[in-house]
């Protein structure tokens, strides 16, 4: 059975990167699990906008950092941080669509 | 000299310092001791209406731990972004706890303060001049928005610390500030690579939360040597790996390998992290490049006023009849209002249990659960206001007849008496944006206070 993203991480978070910004990070416990999951290409601009429901063109980053065994995706918020409309002031819970992809 | 070590003692000042850390960290003898004080996370309504989001006492006790360590060793206290914002109102509030902390423990202090406001009518004629753009999807800045925001502090990068440290600051007290600022400032100063200096402030500004177990409520060293630094928490509890420093690189930040401040670009990818023992770790090969000088604003505006309510509902044929009841609610709401029509309000149902957390994001749409939350959220041109919508909705909430009820006592069940809170008022982000300036002192005067 191939196996979810939350059995292969060490880290996977979401969070603000400023007021109009969320940034979602997932960093790898090993080098050859993140070298798989890389290369297996699961992890890009049109997942995270698939798994959002959101248009690519508001996935503003969707990188890898090799030092950190990292995959790191940036997206508009829906609403500026705090604003009215507001559901996750700190953006701290907008992940868990990430916990349950499925790595081929 | 050989290096430099910066302790950096909490992720946000008030979040109560341990003082056994702190001890450890003060026997490597550091060259400096900072904390970073603000952020926006919190939301707009610190920065609108010139509040802390940290306790009195909390802060007091953090400052005086701090301060007493500077002046054990001989060497500056830094706070950045004081009393959360960094606006006069948030500086002011850290000067008078500064205050009363040096007339307790009886010492004289000499103090450095930033302050990092920004006119509005300064900013007014920059974005006239075209000098003003908007930080990623940042909204652009036009006069009527600008008219409305109530106040915009910049972001000071090294140079106004630095002068803040020449004058002879035992304490700098600066208003916003560039969270890892507060570190790469006296590191510079002392002839330190800025590269690897802004690099080790990114990482020492969150506190220990580079560690493994992370935290943001204690110690940890920062040691920059020839072409390295060196991270290491100062509670034997917490180990720093290759894994957890470099993880910590992509927090809170919009790039993986990339981050802008006043006037540069640090470039992490060709960075390389080393375990040095199992507790330490060494990081190399962090980059800096000049940029145009671009000072980072951040303003907010007054939104409304709001009073919310919350509730839950239990009885499963209600929770079928969810949508129903919510949009009949705000019908009625709104046709009860259409006679106040010239005063505004929002009202909005956040339904935990469907979409709570997520809003728009939020992929799972069904109710699988037998009970559902629901914050009944109104924002108006006033508190009074706000609150007769609020109690208008709530009633409607409570005795609306769906389609096949059986509890008619009512709808929802409520934790706290009374059901509606007042919340005061609300702000908005409306400014975000970078300004060309040609002095990275400009927006940023400084004023020395000496405490007898």
């Amino acid at each position: 059975m191939s196996p979810r993203l939350r059995d292969l991480v060490t880290v996977l978070r979401s969070k603000n990167s400023g007021p109009f910004e969320l940034t979602l990070d997932v960093v790898f416990g090993d080098p050859e699990t993140y070298r798989w999951v890389k290369a297996s290409g699961v992890l890009s601009r049109a997942t995270v906008a698939r798994l959002y429901g959101i248009g690519e063109e508001r996935v503003l980053v969707a990188e890898f950092f090799d030092p950190a065994l990292a995959f790191k995706a940036t997206i508009v918020r829906p609403t500026p941080s705090g604003t009215v409309g507001e559901t996750d002031t700190y953006g701290a819970q907008q992940h868990a669509p990430l916990l349950d992809l499925v790595v081929p | 000299m050989s290096e430099f070590r910066c302790l950096s003692t909490i992720g946000m000042l008030g979040y109560g310092i341990p003082e056994d850390s702190l001890r450890r960290g003060v026997e490597r003898r550091p060259h400096m001791i900072g904390a970073d004080a603000g952020s926006t996370d919190a939301g707009p309504h610190k920065l609108g209406r010139g509040v802390p989001d940290v306790s009195r006492a909390a802060t007091a006790r953090d400052l005086g731990l701090m301060i007493r360590a500077g002046k054990e060793l001989g060497v500056p206290v830094v706070i950045g972004s004081a009393g959360g914002s960094g606006a006069a109102p948030h500086v002011e509030w850290t000067w008078e706890i500064v205050r009363e902390v040096a007339a307790r423990e009886g010492f004289g202090l000499r103090v450095a303060v930033i302050w990092a406001d920004v006119p509005r009518a300064w900013v007014a004629e920059r974005v006239a001049a075209g000098r003003v753009r908007p930080l990623g999807p940042a909204p652009a800045l036009d006069a009527p928005t600008l008219e409305q925001t109530v106040s915009i502090v910049g972001q000071m990068g090294t140079e106004p610390i630095i002068r803040a440290l020449d004058a002879g600051a035992e304490l700098v007290l600066a208003g916003r500030a560039c969270d890892a600022a507060i570190f790469a400032a006296p590191a510079i100063r002392a002839g330190v690579d800025p590269g690897l200096a802004w690099h080790m402030g990114e990482i020492l500004e969150c506190g220990a939360m580079c560690a493994e177990p992370g935290s943001a409520n204690d110690c940890i060293l920062g040691t920059l040597q020839a072409d390295r630094f060196v991270i290491e928490p100062m509670n034997p509890a917490r180990a720093c790996t290759p894994t957890s420093v470099a993880c910590h690189s992509l927090y809170e930040r919009s790039h993986p390998s990339r981050s802008e401040g006043p006037g540069h670009l640090l470039d992490l990818s060709a960075c390389c992290f080393e375990p040095l023992d199992d507790r330490r770790v060494a990081v190399s090969g962090s980059r800096y490049r000049r940029t145009p000088l671009r000072v980072k604003l951040e303003g907010s505006a007054l939104a409304g006023y709001r009073t919310m309510v919350i509730g839950g509902v239990r009885d499963p044929i209600a929770i079928e009849r969810l949508d129903e009841i919510l949009g009949a609610v705000e019908a009625a709401t709104r046709d009860y209002f259409a006679l106040v029509r010239e005063a505004a309000w929002s009202l909005r149902f956040v339904v935990y249990g469907r979409d709570g957390v997520m809003g728009a994001l939020e992929p799972m749409r069904q109710i699988t659960g037998h009970e559902v939350g629901i914050l009944l959220d109104v924002v108006a041109g006033s508190q009074e206001l706000a609150n007769t919508v609020c109690a208008f909705a709530r009633s409607q909430l409570q005795h609306y007849h769906y389609k096949g009820i059986l509890a008619t006592g009512a709808n929802v069940a409520f934790p706290t008496a009374p059901s509606d809170t007042p919340c005061g008022s609300v702000y908005r982000y409306t400014v975000y944006h970078l300004v060309e300036v040609d002095d990275p002192c400009e927006l940023f005067r400084l004023e020395m206070r000496e405490l007898p």
